[in-house]
């Protein structure tokens, strides 16, 4: 029983060592194949405008109302302590550091990543991959990296686009709606957010976890049994595994920066 | 040298599953060659074989005088340039319009300019019969037409070999026929090889100048399909003539349907 047990364990313990290793192999083929992609910007732009603008609304509304939402809960927080017109640097400071990035890489797992799973997923089990292979055409190089490279560039954008709107969500609630000073609104937020520890924190953290969310939904399609199953299993991996590992690198990074 | 694939002592094997054994084969340059079996005789693993999708565990495989080698990434993509491979269902990139899959290659490959690849194209889909349908996407096309813009596709670059896996599959008798006639010319005009790997005997027959039959992953015979059609080999003659008792049994191995019945036979 104990012996059955430990031999699971070291079973496990292989599959996961095996498979972050052939990811890992993965992740530098594809590094290498991104090589070729400087002649042909192209490939890259045609799967921003895909990836990055059909997700735009999705992050743009829910930007707006989780800018709603922190100015409500803002306000009512800092009230009790007198402190309402530090509205606008609360809202802006959850949104740069933490809420811009994280939601947008949970969105963007949840929008993109499982449409980039299943595309690649479906194109693997239709033989369109091995049809590439066939033609000398690596599919690592042509289909793979533009969407890598598209959703690595896409993140820290969406991002600075959810923080931003998220901001005028703060200001409808808190200045037009409640009555925070408007002045000292947008004053607050200009001498409590700083260029570097802030803003660039976090646009760092959105451009990891572009890499992450985009890496895992590729990977998860690439390696999808071909069948309508497989797939569907794969998408949903791509969810778990994206979130995961989103939550668990924004604690990490956090940790890092502003410890 | 008057073959242009060389098969030579091949096994392969998926883990400790044997597909293919002891495998010798010739294609010589500028005939249609046919590789015929039942579902799950190992077919299709020849053609990724050869295309280096595949390696083998034992055995050469040559193309023009080059050995196929699966692990040399570069060599196999400079040698696959001068293959084109029909797929089972076509595999069009489904986003591409009929124009778009054709014009592919050529793209990719070539530095040629967009009017030349047009032209290109259209006589490609001419020679299929599809010119007119070249603005239409996949999915507005039947699998017919499908699978004749994929052949398309394949000839795009004028390939030395063509691999065709079962291009009859789930065809009506008149795309049948016209598939057949097109691998046929299309073989002859560019003076090529073919590689065609069906189960579809009329059809089959009608075009190759050479068999192989294929069962449990060795050959079981070959010759002319005139020969073949002679032949007294049981499973060919099982094969040839549709027969559903045979060396390839009816039932799925296994145990007697007394023994699941648990009822005793009388002798």
């Amino acid at each position: 029983m104990i012996l059955d047990t430990v031999a699971s364990l070291g079973r496990l313990v292989l599959e996961t060592v095996g498979r972050v290793g052939y990811a890992a192999r993965i992740f530098f083929a594809l590094l290498g194949a991104s090589v070729g992609l400087i002649r042909r910007p192209r490939l890259i732009t045609d799967q921003i405008h895909f990836i990055g603008n059909y997700s735009l609304v999705i992050i743009s509304v829910s930007g707006l109302f989780v800018g709603f939402v922190l100015g409500w809960q803002g306000y009512y927080i800092l009230n009790r302590y007198g402190s309402e017109q530090a509205l606008g640097v609360m809202v802006a400071l959850s949104l740069t550091r933490e809420l811009g990035p994280v939601v947008t890489a949970l969105l963007f797992a949840g929008r993109a990543g499982t449409s980039l799973t299943a595309e690649i997923g479906l194109m693997k089990a239709g033989e369109q991959l091995s049809a590439m292979e066939m033609m000398a055409i690596n599919p690592l190089q042509r289909v793979v990296a533009p969407r890598f490279w598209a959703g690595v560039i896409s993140m820290p954008v969406l991002a600075a686009i959810f923080s931003a709107v998220g901001v005028i969500g703060g200001y409808i609630i808190g200045v037009r709606l409640i009555g925070v000073d408007e002045g000292a609104f947008w004053s607050q937020m200009q001498a409590g957010v700083d260029l570097w520890e802030d803003i660039a924190n976090g646009v760092i953290k959105s451009v990891v976890f572009g890499f992450a969310v985009t890496f895992i939904a590729l990977f998860q399609g690439y390696e999808a049994q071909p069948t309508p199953e497989g797939v569907a299993r794969a998408t949903t991996r791509t969810v778990v595994i994206s979130s995961l590992t989103v939550l668990w690198l924004d604690f990490l990074l956090t940790a890092l920066m502003f410890s | 040298m008057p073959n242009l694939v060389e098969i030579r002592d091949l096994h392969f094997s998926y883990g400790i599953r044997p597909i293919l054994s002891g495998l010798q084969m010739d294609f010589p340059r500028g005939k249609v060659v046919a590789v015929m079996g039942g579902s799950g005789s190992g077919k299709t693993t020849i053609l990724r074989l050869i295309g280096g999708q595949l390696q083998a565990q034992t055995g050469t495989i040559k193309f023009d005088g080059q050995m196929v080698n699966a692990r040399d990434t570069r060599k196999m993509y400079a040698m696959r340039r001068k293959m084109g491979m029909l797929f089972q269902h076509g595999a069009l990139f489904t986003d591409l319009s009929v124009f778009d899959n054709v014009a592919f290659p050529l793209r990719e490959h070539t530095t040629l300019p967009e009017e030349l690849i047009r032209d290109l194209v259209l006589m490609k889909l001419h020679a299929v019969g599809l010119r007119n349908a070249a603005q239409l996407k996949p999915s507005e096309i039947s699998g017919g037409m499908a699978r004749r813009v994929a052949l398309a596709r394949a000839v795009a670059l004028d390939p030395q070999l063509i691999m065709y896996d079962e291009p009859f599959a789930g065809l009506d008798p008149i795309s049948m026929g016209v598939a057949a006639n097109i691998i046929r010319r299309l073989n002859d005009a560019l003076g090529s090889t073919s590689i065609l790997v069906s189960h579809d005997v009329h059809e089959t027959f009608l075009i190759a100048d050479y068999v192989y039959f294929l069962s449990q992953g060795k050959i079981v015979a070959h010759g002319t399909p005139q020969q073949m059609q002679e032949s007294n080999d049981p499973y060919v003659k099982q094969f040839v003539h549709a027969e559903a008792d045979g060396p390839v049994p009816f039932h799925y191995p296994g145990r007697s349907l007394a023994e699941d019945l648990k009822v005793e036979v009388r002798s």
